[in-house]
């Protein structure tokens, strides 16, 4: 992908930037030029303004996923779920610092901001959202360490810091 | 709008065709057609192409008129025009060629679909599959056309229980299916075993849930159904051609569990022909994915919403079923070359309601639909086929 291509979507990616119908008040992301959903669609044309998501969500639905997309293949197996977020709209991303084991529908998720994916040791590193557990998970049950098993679990490849 | 019939099919051997090339395939598939339907090459106004993928899997674009030309029509100056919409490239061609001959701008048509998948290393064949989906919205953060499918199969299990083996008994009959077909990508049948234990792609999705990566072509000829007797002695007739469209990301959908453009599409498709699902009693769906075949048979009106893991199981969509579903072993094991897809599904609907399909014919088949989708059912094409007088 190229550096523009990925560059010019930063403001969704990393600040989480939607747009709102005026018209009808739906909330979007990412953002849009006309409302798909409002009975006024032609009229809500240049009615859409800037909404930013608050982050907080749950687990509509998820995968882990063993054959990874490309750029992810040193993140296998990784946890993806469709978050609807508080506001309304759904989100695709991964759920890290989690067991994938531990995802389940409902799981209550905030968004942080890490690395996607990188192209190769010297190419571009895409940053953007992947969501992050907001509740207390249960231990687990043959008393392993679950936070030092989810600090694991949370590859290296994919800390912003990195 | 005028009456359209199927005139003539062909379609190529589908699987790892590596001795062949592109347009080697699309030929094949072509001339097979032609001569199928008794019909002099100089009666054809035009030919529509499905593809999907050309340019990323054999650095080839404008390839209408590479295979008119190959096909011997170059000199001709007939128009070829590429139609692309993922893995429903094939049906939106027979689509363009329906409104083509229905409107009396040509008589005669030639619909061919050809991919060639396997030029690419596999990786690469994966990633090109992916971009059906949303790149910049869902692909960019992980996810896979696999795993979009996955996420709808997770949904679908939640709300109403469908079980991972009700989604292995599609690929088990797939593959069942694929045994009789001597065109198939697979011939080897499967037990539910091996489909519940095989490696995983994105759960719950294992390697058996998802459809192979195949090179193959397919091609049908298409006439007006007033003169469809001189060409063939069974013209088929298309009684419904319907295409819909929904949003590009899994995560815009209303209902995750349910393709609104298929069931958009089926219900226009029976409008058109005035005709009801139970009057169907063959089909070709789309079982790219196992929960996709299960989706596809809810929302074409066949099972109520939800019941189609229980109806699979119970065997209605069996070859001795109420509506047997997949005769050719499906996209699972007669093999997936995205924009030959839709038109090998009508080229084996064709073959069974002229009779022809030996092993597995369905007896008496009079009404067949055909269901072709592409990426997570941003378009769904929904074709209805009869036996004409």
């Amino acid at each position: 992908m190229s550096i523009a291509r990925f560059w010019r979507e930063t403001p969704r990616r990393y600040n989480l930037g939607g747009s709102k119908c005026t018209m009808c008040g739906t909330a979007y992301f990412p953002p849009r030029a006309v409302c798909p959903t409002c009975a006024h669609h032609r009229e809500s044309i240049e009615k859409m303004v800037p909404f930013q998501l608050s982050g907080d969500g749950e687990v509509f639905s998820y995968t882990v996923v063993h054959e990874a997309a490309e750029g992810f293949e040193m993140q296998v197996p990784y946890a993806l779920a469709l978050v609807r977020t508080v506001e309304g709209p759904v989100l695709t991303g991964q759920i890290v610092d989690v067991i994938p084991e531990e995802v389940r529908i409902g799981l209550k998720v905030r968004a942080t901001f890490r690395k996607l994916r990188e192209e190769g040791k010297a190419g571009v590193i895409h940053y953007g959202y992947k969501f992050a557990p907001a509740e207390e998970l249960p231990t687990p049950p043959h008393g392993g360490a679950s936070a030092a098993a989810r600090s694991s679990a949370t590859k290296e490849s994919d800390r912003a810091s990195a | 709008m005028r009456d359209v019939a199927v005139l003539g099919v062909g379609m190529t051997k589908f699987g790892e065709l590596w001795d062949r090339s592109f347009r080697e395939i699309g030929i094949e598939a072509g001339l097979q057609a032609l001569v199928n339907a008794k019909l002099s090459s100089g009666d054809l106004g035009a030919l529509f192409l499905g593809n999907m993928a050309s340019g990323s899997l054999i650095d080839q674009e404008h390839i209408g008129p590479l295979i008119l030309d190959y096909a011997g029509l170059g000199a001709r100056h007939l128009p070829a025009v590429r139609v692309e919409g993922g893995g429903a490239s094939g049906s939106l061609a027979l689509h363009q060629g329906y409104l083509a001959v229905a409107s009396g701008l040509y008589d005669f048509v030639v619909v061919g679909g050809a991919e060639k998948l396997t030029d690419v290393p596999d990786a690469t064949g994966n990633q090109i599959t992916s971009s059906a989906a949303d790149h910049e919205w869902e692909v960019v953060f992980g996810a896979t056309l696999p795993a979009l499918w996955a996420l709808i199969a997770r949904r679908h299990m939640h709300e109403y229980g469908t079980t991972r083996e009700q989604l292995a008994r599609v690929a088990v009959h797939a593959h069942e299916m694929g045994s009789k077909n001597p065109n198939a990508h697979y011939r080897n049948k499967i037990t539910l075993e091996q489909v519940v234990g095989a490696g995983v792609v994105a759960e719950p999705l294992g390697v058996f849930d998802c459809a192979p990566l195949s090179d193959g072509a397919a091609a049908v000829v298409l006439g007006p159904l007033d003169t469809a007797h001189k060409y063939t002695e069974q013209p088929i007739r298309i009684a419904a051609s319907q295409v819909a469209c929904d949003t590009m990301a899994v995560q815009h959908r209303r209902d995750i569990t349910t393709l609104d453009s298929t069931v958009v599409a089926a219900r226009r498709a029976f409008e058109q022909a005035r005709r009801a699902p139970a009057d169907v009693n063959i089909a070709e769906i789309n079982d790219a994915y196992t929960i996709s075949a299960l989706v596809a048979l809810e929302d074409l009106g066949f099972s109520e919403k939800g019941h189609a893991g229980p109806d699979f199981e119970s065997g209605k969509f069996g070859p001795s079923g109420e509506v047997p579903v997949n005769m050719s072993g499906g996209l699972k094991a007669q093999g997936r070359p995205f924009g030959a897809v839709g038109v090998a599904q009508v080229v084996e609907l064709v073959r069974q309601l002229r009779g022809e399909a030996k092993d597995r014919q369905v007896p008496n088949a009079k009404f067949a639909l055909a269901h072709d989708v592409g990426g997570t059912g941003a378009t769904s094409v929904v074709t209805l086929l009869e036996r004409a007088a």
